[in-house]
Order: structure tokens, then sequence, then C-alpha cells
């Protein structure tokens, strides 16, 4: 019998493995019903006084020191930080947990371009009964529009990406190319670099959905267009088409070192002068003081490179809210709001800034200690300046797809060949854009 | 008394026997049985993000005659199918033959030194090749780099299957070797003595005896293969991020299952893919055990 039982239980989880695609379940539909009761600010008060546990998945680095804190103030409360990966990651994760209505974090960190497929899925709590829309002055506008999903707020900004190019000094002083200021500057430094130094190359590049869409972005393409289940997405259009000008010279020059962003290589890359330049967020020097030590000091930040001389263009690169999950494991959403509060509009502010964050709310991104702020990493540069001008200057009326992280996941099936193939990028994100079009016509979405 | 029993006996209903089946036939109907069912009855089904669940009946099945990705995966394991399993059978039938013919040198040495690689991890064996397979920091890299010739990236769009393959071979060759050598243990030595004493060579005995002996094995090792083949998932899986461009979402069957459920939320459609693969293996497995028994 012991033996049968352990081979029934063998087989069992045989079959969960196997069967994974069976625990979707059909109750889908009704799973969290937009729940938006009125939760006051005495309700969080007191929730917060009263104490209990927190779940909150995030991989931010800093909200470790604002969980600290917070626990210190709130000596009641125990959050549970879960690091369940990064973007994507995170998201597979949670969209499990979502369907299996079972282990869904409290509270969950989710990047603007996710926000609106979980909004969309009824996995996020509507925070308008939380009084949320009172905040609205406490934030950057991009920002703000961004944990928005119709006319509701599905989240706090937590921190905002306005792109930025960080370039490795060195480098450019050691070869006399100038900081290109342009795209076309951009290439001619690529050129110049790659002969100079056949190892090293401007930047790297492998087939990154955020990096392409920011920088379409930025070129003023709007490749996409959402109104209610009316979507269109189109990447023949002029902001497109510029940046696959620039990147498919780039590619076929074979002046992109073809190593993937977040691998090792990749910062080993900017500590040993491989990689040049990086254009991304404003979030990034956390990561370059923990993951490129070695490279401190070499490294400075400059404006976007523009696609038309003499303009100031940026974009987002990346950003990222806590949002409240329906449904979430401990069931206390006013605690819940009370952490996120405290994290993105409160004290945690400020100590997310000290740990090098780049922060979503006026206060402090008008703040002159801020601005002022020198970074060692940077050579003592004031590089918030630079950010916070870029944030203003972020080319307005982008939007996303409703079903984004799908879309992103299929990138490197489609626009991908074009880094390893003789597919051109024009015709892979052609592909791109079929693909994405045919899911979501699938998913009842009108998509044109 | 004595004739009245059996007769009663007869007209009363057994359950002896259930008593000892009823406990198995549970634990089946629960763990194999209803995830089947349970699967079939998704895969009747479409959930969307909007308009949400509703009955499609061959919706999905119909869907799937079509998907040309769904299709280019599975032409993916084919060839993967046909030309790697007969590459790893031969190479373990081959280590099996020599282990056994005892003339090796260090035979326990040699069967242990082929079967390690079995008791690695796949997880951890996929990363090992990976950083052999690197082409930038890995030791292809480093070969390009030292003797200053350059290799072709075996993680590029063409060389990725065969790279994988090569994965697979080194990893279960030992365990078909050991399936065959354990097949070849339990032949009767004395076959051996009467084929030599007609005069047989080692050739001809390996022809004559050794082969027919091991057929059964040979079938078994066969149709674990195709099984394995069709369900290649870990190693594509693990070498994906070294290859974001080379090995797509929808490179193996389950592999596209996967992405299907877990990133498009699909899980009906992954439910069909699953169900018709599952028919496939099993018609192509069914198939090669019916002719290596008819052959026997």
């Amino acid at each position: 019998m012991s033996k049968l039982l352990k081979v029934g239980a063998a087989a069992t989880a045989a079959l969960l493995s196997l069967g994974l695609a069976a625990c979707g379940g059909g109750d889908d539909a009704d799973s969290g019903s937009g729940s938006s009761a009125t939760v006051s600010d005495a309700d969080v008060t007191a929730a917060l006084e009263k104490g209990g546990n927190l779940t909150v998945w995030a991989w931010e680095p800093t909200l470790k020191n604002v969980v600290t804190e917070f626990q210190k103030k709130y000596p009641n409360v125990k959050v549970d930080l879960v690091n369940a990966g990064t973007g994507n990651d995170q998201y597979t994760a949670l969209q499990n947990a979502v369907a299996a209505g079972k282990g869904i974090p409290d509270v969950a960190q989710i990047e603007y371009y996710a926000l609106p497929q979980f909004a969309l899925g009824k996995s996020l709590t509507d925070l308008s009964g939380f009084g949320a829309e009172s905040l609205k002055a406490d934030f950057a506008p991009g920002p703000w529009n961004s944990v928005h999903s119709g006319n509701v707020a599905y989240g706090l900004p937590m921190d905002s990406g306005p792109m930025a190019l960080y370039y490795n000094k060195n480098v450019f002083d050691k070869y006399g190319i100038k900081v290109p200021t342009t795209w076309d500057e951009y290439l001619d430094a690529a050129r110049k670099l790659h002969k100079a130094d056949p190892k090293a190359y401007i930047t790297n590049d492998t087939g990154d959905a955020g990096f392409t869409t920011s920088m379409i972005w930025q070129a003023g393409g709007k490749p996409y267009t959402v109104d209610g289940t009316n979507v269109t997405i189109n990447f023949s259009d002029e902001g497109s088409q510029k940046f696959v000008k620039v990147w498919q010279t780039l590619i076929s020059e074979k002046l992109l070192a073809p190593i993937s962003s977040w691998s090792d290589q990749w910062f080993q890359g900017m500590q040993n002068d491989t990689i040049a330049t990086i254009a991304t967020g404003a979030w990034m020097p956390a990561n370059f003081v923990s993951s490129a030590p070695s490279a401190s000091g070499k490294w400075r930040v400059a404006d976007m490179p523009q696609w038309t001389a003499g303009q100031n263009a940026s974009a987002e690169n990346g950003g990222s809210a806590l949002s409240l999950m329906n449904k979430g494991l401990n069931n206390n959403q006013a605690l819940a709001y009370g952490f996120v509060k405290f994290a993105n509009d409160g004290d945690g502010v400020q100590i997310r800034v000290d740990g090098g964050a780049f922060p979503a709310t006026t206060k402090q991104l008008s703040d002159p200690k801020f601005l002022g702020t020198e970074f060692k990493y940077f050579g003592g540069q004031k590089a918030n300046e630079i950010f916070a001008k870029s944030s203003q200057n972020v080319v307005t009326g982008w939007t996303y797809l409703p079903f984004q992280v799908y879309s992103n996941s299929i990138f490197n099936d489609t626009a991908g060949k074009a880094y390893v193939s003789g597919t051109t990028l024009a015709d892979g994100l052609k592909a791109w854009q079929d693909q994405s079009a045919k899911y979501g016509n699938e998913q009842g979405f009108t998509v044109k | 008394m004595a004739v009245s029993q059996p007769a009663v006996a007869r007209r009363r209903r057994s359950w002896r026997g259930w008593q000892f089946v009823g406990p198995f036939m549970l634990i089946f109907a629960l763990v194999f049985l209803a995830p089947i069912v349970y699967s079939i009855y998704l895969s009747l089904y479409r959930n969307q993000l909007i308009g949400g669940n509703s009955f499609v009946g061959f919706d999905n099945y119909q869907r799937l005659l079509q998907d040309s990705q769904f299709w280019e995966s599975f032409g993916r394991v084919a060839i993967f199918l046909v030309v790697q399993v007969p590459i790893m059978l031969f190479l373990a039938l081959v280590v099996a033959l020599a282990i056994d013919s005892g003339r090796l040198y260090g035979k326990a040495f040699f069967r242990v030194s082929i079967f390690l690689p079995y008791a690695v991890p796949a997880v951890v064996a996929t990363l090992m090749w990976g950083f052999i397979y690197g082409d930038q920091f890995g030791l292809v890299g480093n070969i390009n780099e030292t003797f200053n010739v350059s290799l072709p990236n075996p993680l590029s769009p063409h060389l990725a299957l065969a790279s994988i393959g090569n994965i697979v071979t080194w990893e279960f060759v030992g365990y078909n070797m050991l399936i065959f050598y354990s097949a070849l243990r339990v032949i009767p030595g004395s076959l051996y003595e009467s084929a030599s004493l007609d005069g047989a060579g080692q050739f001809r005995i390996i022809t004559a005896i050794k082969l027919p002996a091991i057929r059964g094995a040979l079938v078994i090792a066969t149709i674990f293969s195709i099984i394995g083949s069709f369900q290649l998932f870990t190693e594509p899986v693990i070498l994906q991020p070294l290859a974001p461009n080379a090995i797509t979402t929808y490179f193996t069957p389950n592999l596209y299952a996967y992405q299907l459920s877990f990133s498009g939320q699909q899980y009906n459609y992954a439910a069909t893919v699953a169900i018709v693969m599952g028919l496939i293996t099993m018609v192509i497995a069914y198939v090669v055990q019916l002719r290596g028994n008819r052959e026997r």
C-alpha cells in the first residue's frame, strides 16, 4: 500500500508538471471583481497600527531599505519582500498565481508597459476607492498617466525611466571620438570606434523589445493606438522608420556587440571598455554601482542623441508602479495600500532616492538637493539634472498595447531574426506586428 | 452443505478482487485519467481577455491543423528524432558491445564514466554546454581567439538544433548503454561457447546471437527516445537566454505549449497542443513497438 501511494504521489507530481496547461481553470472570468470598496485614510492608518502580514513581489533593489524603515515605523506589520524574478519572469509567476487563484501577493511591482494587461485581466485593484486620485499633484504627469488604464488608477508610480545616454568617457577620450548628439553622429562614432578597436562596440543589442519601443517613442513614432478594444499596430510610420534606418545600418555593419542586456557579459563589457554606450532609463545608476563597480569614474551621462539635430526629444524606458493585487494572500488591502503609499508617496521615496533610485514624485524631482546630487560613479557629475530635463522632454502621446507583455515575449521570434539572419529589421518588425495582431484578435480585440 | 457452498459463492458477487485493485484504480483515475479528461475538457473552450470563457467545440483543433508555428516545431523535433536518435542508439550499442566483449581494459571505469553524464541534471548539463558553445566568452570564443580561427557559432539559427542534439546525445548515451549492457548480460554464456565451437567469429556472434537477443531492449530504448525527442524542452529552454533569436518560443511543441500557456494565457489552446502531441507520440511509439515485435 505504501509503495502504491509512493508511486501514486510520484505519478501525481509527474502529471502536475505535465498537466500544467490544465491549471488554468475555467473560472478566470470572475476572479477579482475590480473591487472599488471605499477605504478611507483613517482605515489605512488603523490597519497600519493594528498590523499584520504583507507579501510584496518586487525586484527594485532599494525597496529593501524601505521595508526596513516601514517596519520600524509600524512595528506590528511584517512585510515579506519576495524577488520573484525581474520583469517578464515575475509576470509569468504572477499570471500563474492569478490563474491558480492561490499564492497571489498583496502588492506587486508592475512596469508601466505591463500594467494595462494586468488591469484588463482584472488582477489589479482599482485604487479610486482609496482616494488615490487626490495624490495626482504629487506625481510627475508621465508616470501618473502610466498607472491609469481607462480613467482608473491601478497603482502608484514608484519610479520612472526618462532616457539618457550613458557613455564610457575613457573610451571616447582614448580614440578622440566626440560624444554623439544625434543618431547620425552615433552611427559615425560606432564606425570609428569599432575600426579603432575591433573588440569595442558602441553598444550591445541582441533584440530587446523594451529598448526598441522606447527608441521608436523618442523618434516620434506611434505604432500603437488603443481605443477601448480597438487597437492598431503599425511599424511603418515615420518615427519607426527613422529608428529602423539607423539601427539596420548598425546591424548590417556588425557594429553592435552580440551581448544580451542583463547578462554577466553585459556588465563585464561595461567594465572592460568593450561596450561604449548604453541608452536607457534613469534608474540605471544603481545597477552600474552594484554590478559594474570597477568601472566607477569611467562613465558619464549625456542627453539622448536626437533624431533631428537641435531638438530635445526623450522617451521613457521602464519604470514601474506598485499595485494592489486582487485576492492577495493576506487579504488586507487597507494595509497593502498603506505600504504602497509609504513607499511611493511617503517617507519611502527619499529612502529610495538615497539608494540611487529615480523618483516619480514632483517633490523630489524639483528638490535642489536632489538635482545637485553628485554621482561619485560618474566622476562627480550632477546626473539628476540631465534625467530631470529628459523627464520633461518625454514625447507625449505614447501608449503600449493592452497585451504588451505577450507581444514583447515574441519579439525575438520575429524582429530578433534581423540580428542573426538575412531578415531585415523592417521585415522583422512587420512580422512582430502581424504576430501581435494575431494574438490580439484571438483575445477578442479588434486589431488592425 | 458441502455441495451448496460453492453455489452460494457463485451467486453472491465477490468484491475481493476489487478490494485489491480498488486502491490502484482510484489513484489511477485520479492522477492519470482525471488530468487527461480535464485537458480534453479545456481544449473545447476558449478564454479571451475580452469576452471571457466560451465553448468552441473543435475550433482549437481546427486552428492547430492550420498553425504553421506548431507544425514548424513538430517538424523540428521530427528531424531531431530521425537524426539524433539513431546516432545516440548506435553509439550506445557500440559502447555496450565493447564493454560486454570482455576485451576492454578498465571495464568498470569505462562503464561508469560513460554513464556519468546521465547522473548530471539536464539543467546543469545544458548550462555547462552553453558555456562551451559561447562564441563570445565561452570555449568556442576562446578557441577562436587563441588559434585565430572563426568557428561557426553553435547557437546560430542553423546550428542550434544540432548543438542541442549533441547535448542530448552526451546525456543519454550512457543511459541507453546501460539498458543494452544489462540485456547483453543475461545471454547465457553457453551460447557463445557453442558458437565458437562452430567457428563463429566475434562479428558473427554479434549479428547472430547478441543483436537478436537484445531486440526487446532495442525496441524499448527506441520508444523511450522517441518520447524523449517529442518532449524536448529543458535543453532549449535553458539555452534560450543565450540565443534568444535562434531558439524561438515555438522551438519545440512542448516549448510552444509552455509559451502559449504562461506568456499567452491561452491555456485552452495549450491543452490542445498537449493532447495532439500526446496522440502523435502514442501512434508513433505504437507503430515502432508493433514493428519491433513482428520481426522478432
